[in-house]
């Protein structure tokens, strides 16, 4: 590997670097350019295997390099000496046996040396046993479940609401201004640092796939399958991604986040979000919330009285969060992508049981997929119950956590 | 032998105006119209890519909505693969195949009216999927379903396109492969057709393997939609892993369809402008057969993050990486049969330069992405889409263009501009690679393909790509120009048009009369 690590601190910089200040030049012409961060490469990552990986890409980049040096160094050599306008008289050969195959076994070689380290670190990723940590994964159409299977508890992560804000077609938020747009979530996934995390993978209604490039790489997300995953952050750290494919109208808009903390600090997320077990929570865990820890309202049970208040209160932003990605904030929907408005809509303003029954069971064969598995009674009444007074479709209908608990 | 009209003037009894290209059973005419459809659709698929390109111009939504994004970036590429470079590919050989193999015309006339015909009906039924209530299909050109399933009134159009499109393409297959097989000129044994043919004869029949698999898998998701049936859906038993194994085993051979006919293009006009034959040529008959066969066992390349079994992962990642050698093999052969030649560069030939090179950065980041460890990491990223444009735009549809301008002169009779063929040149070849180079790079930085919006630190390579993309979509327009202009008129082609041609095609006259070779030319 020492090759490598000549590359890297050689060649590597001085290209790169060239290319990043000619690039930057470049960019000094195109107004309104972020001129801060332009990244080239793959990053090396924060975990064993991202660096194994890392490792890997650029010995293969250099392989190709050198080889682009030799093969288009023989025709810009031979474009330049062997044209006809320096009255140079065409050779006659039409084959060399062994130049051929000279050219026929030296790639082999080549490739066979490159074979050998990749194969394993495949055998490495692929690994999954031993792990501290699992926790499932489950995709959906555009967020993503986090199950702490061990802690019984487990939330939602959806892209958060500064970026949805800004990213509304002609919103006119500038994306700068937002932290980490697109790349945010509500609610990201918590785990300790050095804790082999083994993620299983599954997705609830189309393929997704769960990608962070410093934690290493990426896995499906597909119904009926569990798929495994796993790294071992050596870093604290907040780490991004997104999903990485294609899974309809905002693929784009499911990030991933990863916070890898300190064993500490999660043992203080487990406390604050892990249902009251049996025994005795030693006091010094079961504080309240601090500032970082997620509160996830999943787990949380309803302490006040249900009310018009609360559900309103509550049903805009779950609403915001579960269906405004199709029905939109403003309820209007989008009817060129077929979805219907819910403002004014016959649904949402007649029958209370059939509106609870589309919300609960979905519409099979459609893209309103049945909420009834995803979300708590009181999520839903609370989502219903906006939905019949927002926007001026004024019922005064007030859904309680038992009208859908009687619907399911 | 002079002009076209007193060779064949007792032909033309037949019918005029539209009815003859409706009822023609011509190899030439059929070829006329596959390219200029080709192009046409060519120039569909590309004002598409100019509003993706213009939506990803900067972070935001500024132009669409997200569901019509992803219609674009869907459209585009069945537009671009099944409309522009296959047809292309088919009418060159439509045109080529039998004036280099000396026939008088192609062995199933009828059915190549019919092969081509079948198209128009195909991209209607396609493209009016633009206007229906939905919009057009959104789930990809690979229709992984559940996904795809989730289409809505576009779902049927599409599937039935895409059949009609490999009815089409299986005959034209069938009608290539019995005109090679049986309407050889005398003398002219399978080992000294020029490549051209050779590759077309392998692509031929990759066609007639993959394009029933892929209809076989579109027919299921009809099923699964419509009539109960759950082939691929998990709830019902089914496996939606299956459909992309299925998919890619049509895929994979797919995208060698689109390159073998281009190394055929490439290995006619490098030795053409080098005045020196081809080196190497049987090397090459067996470089272009080996990579057929490895084309059918390494479809799962395309699938490394599904989570195959280990020893799954290994054969696929090694059969792949066994692709660079045949391929290795060519790229050298090329630079073997440019060296101590006597090159001149029209703008054939600086097009087919521009091939070898940009084609092998696509190879190289092909060898990369067979890598399994770090493909983990490219895979579904902006790594892939500049890996497979560098061997689609400047590979295949470099290849066309280099194609095109040599055998332009011998379709019209006249000669193109030679000016503004190389201005076309210089703007295409330096604008696609400001458009796919910087695509590499946000992949590598972690930007996900086919999203409609990004994070802010991929904003400027994105800026730039979408300003290469603009030019390059502009300077086709000369393309088309020169086209024309030629058509209509120039400085007279002579037969042999190429000092350094070779081959029958250049025996007969420029234009090539409507007949050629009904006694066949014996080949020494
Ligand atoms: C993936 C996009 C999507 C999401 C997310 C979504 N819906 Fe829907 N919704 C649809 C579609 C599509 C329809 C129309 C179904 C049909 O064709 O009958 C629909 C229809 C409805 C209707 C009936 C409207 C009418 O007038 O016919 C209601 C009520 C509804 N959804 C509630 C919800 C609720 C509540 C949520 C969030 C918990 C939600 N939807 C989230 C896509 C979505
Ligand atoms: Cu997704």
């Amino acid at each position: 590997m020492s090759l490598i690590k000549i590359w890297e601190f050689g060649q590597m910089s001085i290209f790169f670097g060239t290319f990043r200040r000619a690039s930057l030049a470049l960019g000094l012409l195109l107004p309104g350019a972020a001129m801060a961060d332009w990244e080239l490469n793959m990053p090396k990552g924060v975990t064993g295997i991202s660096a194994e990986v890392y490792d890997l890409h650029m010995l293969i980049f250099l392989v190709c390099v050198v080889i682009a040096v030799v093969v288009f160094g023989a025709m810009i050599y031979s474009i330049f000496a062997h044209r006809k306008s320096l009255g140079v008289q065409p050779a006659k050969f039409s084959h060399s046996t062994k130049a051929e195959i000279i050219w026929t076994i030296i790639p082999i070689g080549i490739l066979v040396a490159m074979a050998v380290p990749a194969a394993d670190t495949l055998i490495r990723m692929e690994d999954t046993r031993n792990s501290d940590l699992t926790v499932k994964v489950t995709g959906y159409q555009w967020k993503w479940h986090y199950d702490y299977i061990d802690e019984g508890f487990g939330f939602f992560s959806t892209l958060d609401r500064q970026s949805d804000l800004a990213r509304q077609v002609g919103s006119g938020i500038d994306p700068s201004t937002v932290d980490n747009y697109l790349l945010e979530v509500d609610n990201p996934l918590v785990v300790p640092v050095g804790a082999k995390v083994r993620l299983l993978m599954t997705a609830n209604d189309v393929i997704h796939s769960w990608w962070v490039p410093e934690l290493g790489g990426k896995k499906d997300a597909i119904p009926g399958y569990v798929n495994e995953f796993w790294f071992q952050a050596e870093e604290p750290g907040i780490y991004r991604g997104q999903c990485a494919e294609l899974c309809g109208r905002d693929h784009g808009f499911m990030p991933v986040v990863v916070r890898v903390v300190p064993e500490a600090e999660y043992a203080d997320f487990i406390a604050a979000n892990a249902p009251p077990k049996a025994e005795v929570v030693p006091a010094s865990l079961s504080a309240p919330a601090s500032e970082a820890v997620i509160a996830v309202p999943a787990a949380a049970p309803a302490p006040v009285e249900w009310s018009m208040d609360v559900a309103m209160g509550e049903g805009e932003g779950l609403y915001n969060a579960h269906c405004g990605a199709c029905h939109q904030p403003n309820g209007q929907g989008l009817a060129a992508a077929g979805f219907p408005a819910i403002a004014g809509s016959a649904v949402a303003t007649g029958d209370i049981a059939a509106h609870i029954d589309i919300g609960v069971h979905g519409r099979p064969g459609t893209a309103m997929a049945a909420f009834g598995p995803q979300l708590s009674d009181e999520e839903l009444a609370a989502i219903i119950t906006y939905q019949r007074n927002a926007w001026g479709n004024g019922t005064g209908d007030l859904v309680t956590p038992a009208d859908i608990a009687a619907a399911r | 032998m002079s002009t076209a009209t007193t060779t064949h003037g007792h032909e033309d009894h037949g019918p005029t105006g539209i009815r003859r290209w409706l009822t023609t059973t011509n190899h030439k005419d059929i070829g006329t119209m596959y390219l200029v459809f080709s192009l046409l659709m060519f120039f569909v698929g590309g004002a598409m890519a100019m509003v993706i390109r213009a939506e990803l111009f900067q972070p935001g939504l500024q132009l669409v909505d997200p569901g019509f994004f992803n219609q674009m970036t869907t459209m585009h590429a069945l537009v671009m693969i099944f409309g522009a470079v296959m047809p292309a590919f088919v009418g060159l050989a439509n045109w080529m195949v039998p004036l280099m193999v000396g026939a008088p015309d192609m062995a199933l006339p009828r059915l190549n009216n019919w092969s081509f015909w079948i198209l128009p009906f195909a991209f209607t039924l396609l493209l009016s999927t633009l206007f229906l209530p939905g919009g057009a299909p959104a789930g990809g050109w690979t229709m992984y379903p559940p996904l795809v399933l989730q289409t809505g009134n576009a779902f049927p159009f599409l599937i039935f396109s895409v059949h009609l499109m490999g009815i089409s393409s299986i005959m034209g297959a069938i009608n290539i492969i019995v005109t090679i097989m049986n309407m050889r000129a005398p003398g002219m044994t399978l080992l000294k057709m020029p490549l051209f043919v050779w590759t077309w004869l392998i692509t031929a029949y990759l066609l007639i393997l993959v394009m029933p698999v892929l209809a076989g898998a579109v027919t299921m998701l009809l099923t699964d939609k419509y009539f109960g049936t759950s082939f691929f859906l998990a709830a019902g038993g089914g496996d939606p892993v299956m459909f992309q194994h299925i998919f890619w085993f049509f895929g994979h051979p797919e995208v060698y369809i689109m390159i073998l006919p281009a190394f055929g293009i490439i290995s006619e006009i490098i030795p053409t402008f080098s005045r020196k034959p081809l080196f190497g040529y049987s090397s090459m008959v067996y470089a272009t057969a080996s990579i057929a066969f490895l084309s059918f066992i390494v479809w799962a390349h395309h699938m490394f993050t599904v989570g195959m079994p280990l020893a799954g992962q290994l054969f696929f990642m090694f059969a792949t990486m066994l692709i660079a050698v045949p391929t290795g093999v060519k790229v050298f052969n090329w630079v073997a049969t440019m060296w101590k030649g006597a090159m001149t560069f029209e703008t054939p030939m600086l097009f087919a330069l521009a091939f070898v090179f940009l084609f092998t950065i696509g190879g190289f980041s092909g060898l990369m992405l067979a890598i399994v460890p770090a493909d983990v990491q490219y895979h579904d990223s902006y790594f892939v889409v500049a890996h497979f444009h560098y061997v689609l735009v400047p590979g295949a549809v470099f290849a066309i263009m280099a194609g095109v301008y040599y055998w332009l002169p011998k379709w019209t009779g006249y000669m193109y501009d030679e000016k503004m063929g190389k201005l076309h040149f210089w703007i295409s070849a330096i604008s696609v690679n400001l458009t796919f180079f910087p695509m590499h790079f946000v992949g590598l930085a972690g930007m996900p393909r086919r999203i409609p919006d990004y994070a802010t630190q991929f904003a400027d390579f994105n800026m730039i790509a979408s300003v290469g993309a603009f030019v390059f979509g502009v300077s086709q327009l000369l393309f088309a120009w020169n086209i024309y202009k030629c058509a209509r008129g120039g400085k007279k082609a002579t037969a042999q048009v190429w000092e350094g041609a070779q081959g029958l095609e250049w025996t007969v006259p420029s234009p090539a009369p409507h007949h050629t070779f009904d006694t066949p030319p014996v080949v020494k």
